[in-house]
């Protein structure tokens, strides 16, 4: 591929500018979604050309980015939007978090503490939290403006009528800055108070054509009931390959008798802890890994 | 208590090329309290349409009806409401219900809407029932499926459920066993001795002689009949 | 005493053609107030101009509200308008489906209004949607149930509780009884009367069913090519009608 046949970062400067703006309108109206002009990507819509277009807009050439598919950083998503920004932005890129400027993510936030010198690129299919219960586009809006969320406690009292609790596990709404109500992607509800962060967050929904963001320090409240307050819930489990208890993990299937492996989603996080010399039950000292 | 002035009525039947049909001029007379007036004359003379009048159910041409502070011939719908809700009853001769309430509750629902507590409008409701001897099983039934004669007697029922001041019987004692027809004498009686004004078409000629007062020939208000 | 809705001279007009004209009248604190007239006479267009659906071209609709006294409800904000419309308003439409979530359980239906003005205790919303599917006589164990699995009376009965769990004070309803059956339509009414006069609300209510305002409505207005040709009680215009259309839409009742 011809890459200096492309701008950096593959979007033209016109677009990556007003991009930018509807960024900063995003971080001046902390949960406001942001429409803009979403452009045609070399990639299907579910694929994050939200993200994408928003990580295009942000990268300058220092930069050092990752890219998270579900907490992993070798997944074919993630994979692919790595080396579609080392191609057509040569910029540095890095699986290690601490590392990163820019990390792109689908569906969680990274187990280690963010930085105020980092942002975080979140990858955005539906962005209208009520949109499951008011399909009217025009009536969201008029929802939003004027603060009228009481269907959003609506759906958790389905969830409540139906399974006992609030059974929403990802994609949980939260309010911002007491103001509006956010759907801050499909990430775990174990993510949530992750959400008041050092670092910058962006939301980037292409298909939808919105970008909402998150400056450092916002207030993010799960919305709940008094009586059903919200828990940021994981598997009752620790990392079977690092020992971590603290960190959200993906249960996987081993073996045709129902074995069970639980281990943190976070690949990075998982390996960082291994290389450390930390252990979990079915894990292997990190050396022997390697050979 | 009632005071009937120079009043007029008249049809206009606009489907049927507009006919003015006059039927009623210069009415005149009066009720005080306690006192008992018939309306007689002969069928057709308007002694319904004079009695819907004074209930507001018909609209006056002209004239006056005064009745508890209340001028009925030009009164405002809400005020006529206030008039028949504390201060004018009527029971006519046909029983106009919602399906499926029960007698009881038909009977208490002029209490209950005068701000009546429901467990004492409830007693005067069943104190009634049982005086004009509907059964007691058949209370907490619609009355709309009674015979003719309980249907009267459930309206009379509700009729008398409130002490209304004033009190239109178009009827009361028609259809009504001689034991029954007792009980209503008797009501109506009740009602004057408490000071209530009453105004009654009775075709009971016996009836109308016990309870009324004075009697007063709506034929002389009959336009070309006078 | 204040009236509770003071409707001045409201018109409303598409294009050329007459919505509703010069239409003016005040309601009174637990009045019933019936419009009738036939399709297309208005009646609709002039419900929901006072229920600040439709945008009047002329006239005022004022509305005795609890912090201020009488505002006009067409020149306030929306927002305001729109906190009138789940707090004192209520708006019963023709068909429940219009009215209700279809895709929300019966108790989040009903627990909608009162999550809107900000409840949030989930087990004091169930009690309360519990207790008002009682008063409209559906079973508790409906509660879960959405309201596609119940009969057209049924969702009438869940549209009307889940309008009236906030103690409205107003209560719109477009031909709440249409498309229902007979017997039905008694059950909805007797029910509906009861409410009315425990809650001391007032109601406008437009139906072409004359039974309907007999029953229910204190008061009669009628409609037609948008204009009001007459109004006054409602036993009184329904006996004694004035205006010649009025004596042919009595008069073409079949009688049972």
């Amino acid at each position: 591929m011809n890459v200096s046949a492309y701008n950096f970062a593959y979007l033209d400067e016109q677009t990556k500018r007003m991009i930018r703006r509807a960024i900063l309108k995003g971080l001046a109206i902390p949960g406001y979604q942001v429409p803009f002009a979403s452009r045609e990507m070399p990639m299907p819509y579910g694929w994050g050309t939200g993200g994408v277009q928003v990580s295009a807009a942000v990268l300058v050439p220092e930069d050092t980015f990752k890219v998270i598919d579900q907490g992993a950083d070798d997944t074919t998503n993630a994979v692919s939007i790595r080396r579609f920004f080392e191609k057509t932005a040569g910029v540095a890129v890095t699986e290690d978090t601490a590392r990163a400027s820019v990390i792109q993510t689908r569906h969680r936030i990274p187990e280690m503490p963010l930085r105020a010198d980092q942002i975080l690129v979140y990858q955005v299919p539906i962005p209208e939290p009520l949109r499951f219960l008011e399909p009217s586009e025009v009536e969201t809006r008029k929802m939003h403006s004027l603060e009228e969320y009481g269907l959003m406690h609506v759906k958790l009292y389905e969830d409540i009528s139906q399974h006992g609790a609030i059974a929403t596990a990802y994609a949980y709404p939260v309010k911002v800055e007491g103001r509006y109500v956010m759907d801050p992607s499909p990430i775990p509800k174990f993510d949530n108070p992750k959400l008041t962060m050092d670092a910058i967050q962006l939301f980037g929904a292409g298909r939808e054509q919105r970008i909402y963001a998150l400056p450092p320090h916002t207030r993010v409240v799960s919305l709940d009931f008094e009586d059903f307050p919200f828990e940021a819930s994981k598997a009752d489990h620790a990392c079977d390959l690092c020992g971590a208890g603290d960190s959200y993990l993906d249960e996987l299937i081993v073996d045709d008798a129902g074995g069970r492996l639980f281990m943190c989603s976070d690949t990075d996080y998982c390996t960082t802890r291994r290389a450390a010399g930390h252990v979990g039950a079915q894990g292997v000292p990190v050396k022997e890994d390697v050979a | 208590m009632i005071q009937v002035e120079k009043l007029c009525k008249s049809f206009t039947l606009h489907n049927q090329g507009g006919a003015v049909i006059p039927v009623m001029q210069d009415a005149e007379f009066a009720v005080a309290p306690g006192e008992c007036v018939g309306l007689i004359g002969a069928s057709g003379a308007g002694k319904s349409t004079l009695m819907r009048m004074l209930y507001g159910n018909y609209l006056a041409a002209s004239g006056h009806i005064r009745i508890g502070g209340v001028d009925v011939a030009r009164a405002e719908p809400r005020e006529i409401l206030a008039l028949r809700r504390d201060r004018l009853g009527y029971v006519s001769q046909f029983l106009r219900v919602v399906p499926r309430v029960s007698t009881l509750d038909v009977v208490a629902e002029p209490l209950l809407r005068t701000g009546c507590g429901a467990q004492s409008a409830r007693a005067r409701a069943q104190e009634l029932l049982e005086r004009l001897n509907i059964p007691r099983h058949l209370w907490t039934l619609s009355p709309t499926t009674f015979s003719g004669g309980e249907q009267q007697r459930v309206n009379i029922a509700r009729g008398f459920a409130y002490a209304y001041p004033a009190l239109l019987l178009d009827e009361p004692t028609a259809s009504l066993d001689a034991g029954n027809r007792e009980v209503v004498l008797a009501l109506i009686e009740e009602a004057k001795a408490r000071g209530a004004a009453i105004v009654g078409i009775f075709h009971d000629e016996a009836a109308r002689h016990r309870v009324c007062d004075h009697e007063v020939d709506v034929t002389r208000f009959t336009p070309g009949l006078a | 005493m204040t009236p509770l809705l003071q409707v001045e001279a409201v018109s409303k007009f598409y294009g050329a053609r007459i919505g509703c004209a010069d239409v003016s009248f005040d309601l009174y604190p637990g009045e019933v107030m019936g419009i009738v007239g036939e399709s297309g006479s208005g009646k609709s267009t002039l419900l929901n101009c006072l229920a600040g659906h439709l945008q009047p071209d002329a006239g005022a609709v004022r509305f005795d509200t609890r912090a201020e006294g009488l505002r006009d409800t067409i020149t306030m904000s929306e927002p305001e308008r729109r906190m009138l419309g789940r707090t004192d308003w209520a708006f019963v439409h023709q068909h429940a489906r219009d009215g209700l979530r279809m895709n929300v359980s019966a108790g989040g239906n009903v627990g909608e209004r009162l999550m809107a003005v900000g409840a949030r205790h989930y087990g004091d919303i169930r009690n309360s949607a519990t207790d008002w599917l009682g008063r409209v006589e559906i079973a508790a164990d409906r509660i879960d149930d959405r309201p596609s699995a119940f009969s057209g009376g049924m969702q009438q009965r869940l549209q009307i509780a889940r309008n009236l769990v906030t103690g409205p004070r107003l209560v719109f309803m477009d031909e709440p009884t249409g498309g229902l059956d007979v017997s039905v339509q008694a059950r909805l009414l007797d029910l509906m009367r009861g409410l009315v006069r425990e809650m001391g609300l007032s109601a406008i209510i437009v139906t072409h069913d004359l039974a309907v305002v007999r029953l229910l409505a204190d008061r009669l207005m009628v409609m037609k090519d948008g204009h009001v040709v007459e109004t006054g009680l409602t036993d009184q215009v329904l006996d004694d009608p004035q205006h010649g259309y009025t004596q042919l839409l009595v008069s073409s009742v079949l009688q049972v």
